[in-house]
């Protein structure tokens, strides 16, 4: 009944409007005129009785506002009429709209941007069923970094371990496919049995691998991702129980897995074989190599901490069936963390500062529009006065304004996502390319939704305090001086704002002036080798010709001297691991003085791991890697000759400080029995990052290595423009066999600025955000004093009547603006001090503190500002005393 | 004297469905009898009684009706309806309940 009357009543009101407003307007004069009779009555005369009534009855217009304001439809109707007078005040003022949308526009674009690539990254779970039971498992490195297991721990902690409902390692895989179509190097992975168990994703066609597959001579099976099913085999339906070939061998296909399936562990991986290692292995065997990845998926009833606690205890408590060697010793325990972690720790820190940085320009944004809305509030004061005369309550015309506010935020918000749309391909196409889930990076639901309550949030924030203030007026003031200035305390505001933006501006002007100092840094740093007229490629034996390692060395052998004969090629060598191409494989170290000294004192043999670079010798003279000590790798060592060996220069410091390392023998990798001797030192070269710590290194020849290399990077020297030399070195290894496959054909330059594309990248965005930054201080600056210098236009005209010279007047409107710019750098500087701390890991080479940087971000906003200030200045002192003061 | 009923919206509610339980009345009548009953301790302010009588209306409680003045002017009178009775009903023993309530407590404290 009620809810029947609500309804209706509501709805007549909507459709006929005039109507119910004649209703209340009717109701209230009666109302008047029934009390004015009864004072008539009381003997007062007609003129005094209307008046009583009159003066206790209040404000009509009023009264009627509150009693047509009752009921659900006004909230709709005055909403929509807010909404029709908003646009056609913001139609009135097209260049003030304008600037305040594109403001808007510009910081929620960026910032949705952004968001939208940091969301997956850092805030959304991994796309597995119960990602955070995902567990890393790795060994104690050097320092306490992560090291790749070796297979021994791995199959003894998978024997022990209760905690894991499913554990696998895994490891690279690059088979070459053969058949219909030209050979294809792809890339894959090698897996334990219950790899796609622990991550908790099934084949969507066939089958996973069975435990029994996954055994030394098991029989031949791939996986394949969904996008190379569609790619190489036409999605057909009918390929699982079907033979491809890999490397010359028949692989059967046993399934396909999902296309939502992301396998963060390795990108690009297209396919996955079991690992087929043998279970019974001796020290020397590849199976104690580092160079597996363990994860594991946690039992339902089991924390990271239990699981990491019985890790604990499996590696201190050894068992007589689970021999282990001395560089796979557990000694330091296990490393475990989620994959989460895993995957999102290496660039957590650059993510949260470009969006900090993002967030700050979006702040500046806010502000400047801030800014403007407050000096429109003041120039119309003159309407909200009449409006407050007319009856209107302060909270009905801050929720006008508010509406105004919150419609220039729509408009905005709506063409921010637009830009973020165009923002995120751009992000994507820059980004990093070990950024984890780019293809996860999108504007969806989560990101629209988010953006739309920023945007509420900006259209009410930036209004309010404009909304308050103007609904402050003062009734008469404002009637009587619609025209001029605005109160002292609403100046004080708006410079209160200028000194924001420009602290504001500072502390993104000085996180993008460390960044670029890093980087500068960064490419100052001494990689160990000369990196200017070098082409590198990779390039690899496949198929079963090569199978034998005689046949290996050979084609490799062969392959140098065709590309020495290239003409144009000064100097070639094969190295097994090129530096900072990403390539890792590391093996423990046993030095034969630890091992007496050990043996003596009953110690166990210091353990240590160093990167294997199996090198042909001309290797140092190609790199230009300086020898320090004794002689280099020779063509003479070759198998069945003393094992050489040359280690790097802080690895000879650091194991043999006062000695001489050279003459010093050790065992390298699985342990056959033999010494390597170290015949030299030669200089240290990143391998990894070049911002990274220096590694341990030794450089053994291929022939010398317990087993021969598949896969080698080619160094090639040239005089001329070394990329040009590709296509003809390219065909002088071709011309031995033409299925070899060449892959990842760089100059060395290349490498070394791709090793510096995170910082790279972190920098661009903020290069772009501090541009935005200044600009947009720049214009507050600018706003607020013209609107100030437009304000005092008469001040300014006395001043100059009484004989201010121009330069007077420009020194005073300068300093006014001079003064906000210094107030906001004060503020600014201890911002950005602050806010450093937050990028410290981004820095290299570069204290947080450097003042270059704030000297010079100072100077730079301060010339920004004294040119913003100088506009209205100038202004200023063209102003026309007899003009100014005859208009008013 | 300047005591205002408004203050507990309730109880302006209450007194209005009071005052129509009697007879059909006009926004001014109501306002008069309230004054008047009260001996002047309540006054209802005008504003806050045509907001209550809009209310009252849209809940079913009171029905308005147009009718002509004898100066050929347009009045609102407002009737009690079934539901207005019971709800005056309800509210009145609320009223009762507590009034009675404070009445004990100022008594057993004095």
């Amino acid at each position: 009944m009620s809810l029947w009357r609500q309804l209706t009543r509501g709805l007549r009101a909507l459709v006929d409007r005039p109507a119910v407003e004649r209703d209340v307007a009717d109701e209230v004069e009666h109302f008047l005129d029934e009390a004015t009779a009864a004072l008539v009555a009381q003997g007062l005369s007609r003129e005094e009785a209307r008046r009583a009534a009159a003066v206790e009855f209040g404000n009509a217009a009023f009264v009627r506002e509150q009693v047509r304001e009752y009921g659900w439809e006004n909230v709709i109707s005055s909403f929509a009429g807010d909404v029709r007078y908003g646009l056609r005040r913001l139609r009135s003022a097209p260049g003030f709209a304008l600037v305040c949308i594109v403001t808007l526009a510009l910081g929620i674009g960026a910032s949705t941007a952004i968001f939208s690539a940091i969301n997956p990254i850092l805030f959304e779970p991994l796309p597995y069923p119960r990602a955070s039971r995902i567990m890393m498992i790795s060994d104690f490195g050097v320092n306490g970094s992560n090291l790749d297991v070796t297979f021994g721990t791995y199959r003894e902690v998978s024997a022990r371990a209760r905690s894991f409902d499913a554990l696998a390692v895994m490891k690279p895989w690059q088979p070459t496919l053969t058949g219909s179509a030209e050979p294809e190097r792809l890339e894959g992975q090698r897996v334990g049995a219950k790899y796609f168990r622990a991550l908790g994703v099934m084949p969507a066609l066939g089958r996973e691998f069975l435990e029994a597959e996954d055994r030394e001579h098991g029989p031949n099976v791939v996986i394949l991702s969904e996008n190379l099913w569609r790619r190489r085999f036409a999605a057909d339906n009918s390929i699982v129980g079907r033979q491809v070939r890999l490397d010359d061998h028949a692989f059967t296909v046993v399934g396909v897995m999902p296309a939502a399936f992301e396998n963060v562990l390795a990108p690009s991986a297209e396919l996955w074989a079991p690992l087929q290692y043998a279970v019974s292995f001796t020290p020397d065997s590849r199976e104690w190599g580092h160079h597996l990845r363990m994860v594991g998926r946690l039992r339902d009833d089991v924390t990271r901490a239990q699981a990491a606690g019985e890790l604990d205890r499996i590696a201190h408590t050894r068992l007589p069936e689970f021999a282990r060697v001395p560089w796979a010793s557990l000694d330091s325990g296990f490393i475990v963390r989620s994959l989460q972690d895993e995957v999102t720790n290496a660039v957590k820190p650059a993510l949260l500062a470009v969006f900090g940085a993002v967030l700050l320009v979006l702040t500046i944004a806010c502000v400047n529009v801030t800014n403007l809305l407050l000096a429109r509030g003041a120039r119309r004061r003159g309407e909200f006065a009449m409006r407050a005369a007319l009856g209107a309550g302060r909270g009905r015309m801050i929720r006008q304004l508010l509406t105004e506010s919150l419609l220039l935020a729509v408009v905005g918000g709506a063409m921010g996502i637009g830009l973020a749309q165009l923002g995120v391909r751009a992000l994507v196409a820059l980004s990093p390319p070990d950024l984890p889930r780019l293809g996860a990076i999108g504007v969806d639901r989560v990101v629209f939704i988010v953006t739309l309550a920023v945007t509420t949030a900006i259209g009410l924030l930036v209004g309010m305090m404009p909304a308050l203030h103007a609904s402050r007026t003062d009734l008469r003031a404002g009637l009587e001086d619609s025209s001029r200035g605005s109160s002292g305390d609403h100046r004080g505001t708006r410079a209160a704002l200028v000194v924001a933006e420009v602290a504001l501006a500072l502390v993104l002007l000085v996180s993008a002036g460390l960044l670029l100092r890093s980087l500068q840094r960064v490419f100052a740093v001494d990689v160990g080798f000369d990196a200017s007229q070098l082409v590198t490629m990779q390039v690899q034996e496949s198929g079963v010709r090569f199978d034998a390692d005689s046949a290996r060395y050979r084609f490799f052998d062969d392959a140098l001297e065709a590309v020495n004969r290239v003409p144009g090629v000064s100097a070639a060598a094969f190295t097994s691991l090129l530096p900072l191409s990403g390539d890792i494989d590391v093996y423990g170290v046993h030095f034969e003085r630890d091992a007496d000294r050990g043996v003596l004192a009953g110690l166990a043999p210091e353990d240590g791991a160093a990167l294997r670079y199996a090198v042909t010798p001309d290797y140092f003279e190609v790199m230009r890697i300086p020898l320090r000590r004794g002689r280099l790798l020779a063509a003479h060592d070759v198998a069945g000759a003393p094992r050489a060996a040359l280690v790097n220069e802080s690895f000879a410091k650091r194991r043999f400080p006062g000695g001489d390392a050279v003459g010093q023998r050790l065992r390298f990798g699985p342990d056959d029995g033999q010494w390597y001797t170290i015949v030299g030192i030669v200089g240290d070269v990143k391998q990894a990052s070049i911002a990274l710590i220096q590694q341990d290194a030794i450089y053994i020849t291929p022939r010398q290595w317990h087993w021969g290399d598949k896969l080698m990077s080619l160094v090639v020297r040239s005089p001329r423009d070394p990329a040009a030399l590709v296509p003809e070195i390219r065909r002088a290894i071709w011309s031995l066999d033409k299925d070899q496959p060449i892959v990842r054909v760089a100059t060395m330059d290349e490498l070394l600025a791709k090793s510096a594309v995170e910082r790279r990248f972190a920098l661009t965005l903020f290069e772009a955000f501090a541009l935005a930054a200044l600009s947009l201080a720049a214009v507050g600056i600018y706003g607020v004093l013209s609107g100030s210098v437009a304000e005092r236009t008469r001040e300014i005209g006395v001043r100059s009547a009484l004989g201010a010279s121009r330069g007077d007047i420009i020194a005073l409107v300068v300093r006014q603006g001079m003064i906000l710019t210094g107030v906001g750098v004060a503020i600014g500087l201890t911002g950005a001090v602050a806010a450093s701390r937050a990028l410290v890991t981004l820095l290299f080479g570069v204290s947080r503190l450097d003042p270059l940087t704030y000297i010079a971000v100072v100077v730079v906003l301060a010339a920004v500002s004294a040119i913003a200030c100088w506009l209205p200045a100038w202004r200023a002192a063209r102003i026309d005393p007899s003009v100014t003061l005859r208009s008013e | 004297m300047d005591q205002t009923t408004d203050v507990i919206q309730g109880t302006l509610d209450m007194l209005i469905l009071k005052t129509l339980s009697l007879e059909p009345m006009h926004g001014f009548g109501i306002a008069r009898r309230v004054e008047q009953v009260s001996r002047g301790v309540f006054k209802v302010n005008p504003g806050s009684l045509l907001v209550a009588l809009q209310r009252l209306e849209r809940a079913g409680w009171v029905d308005g009706e147009w009718r002509q003045t004898e100066n050929s002017r347009r009045a609102r009178f407002y009737t009690l309806t079934r539901a207005g009775r019971k709800q005056l009903a309800v509210e009145t023993a609320e009223w009762t309940r507590r009034a009675s309530a404070i009445a004990r407590l100022l008594k057993a404290e004095g």
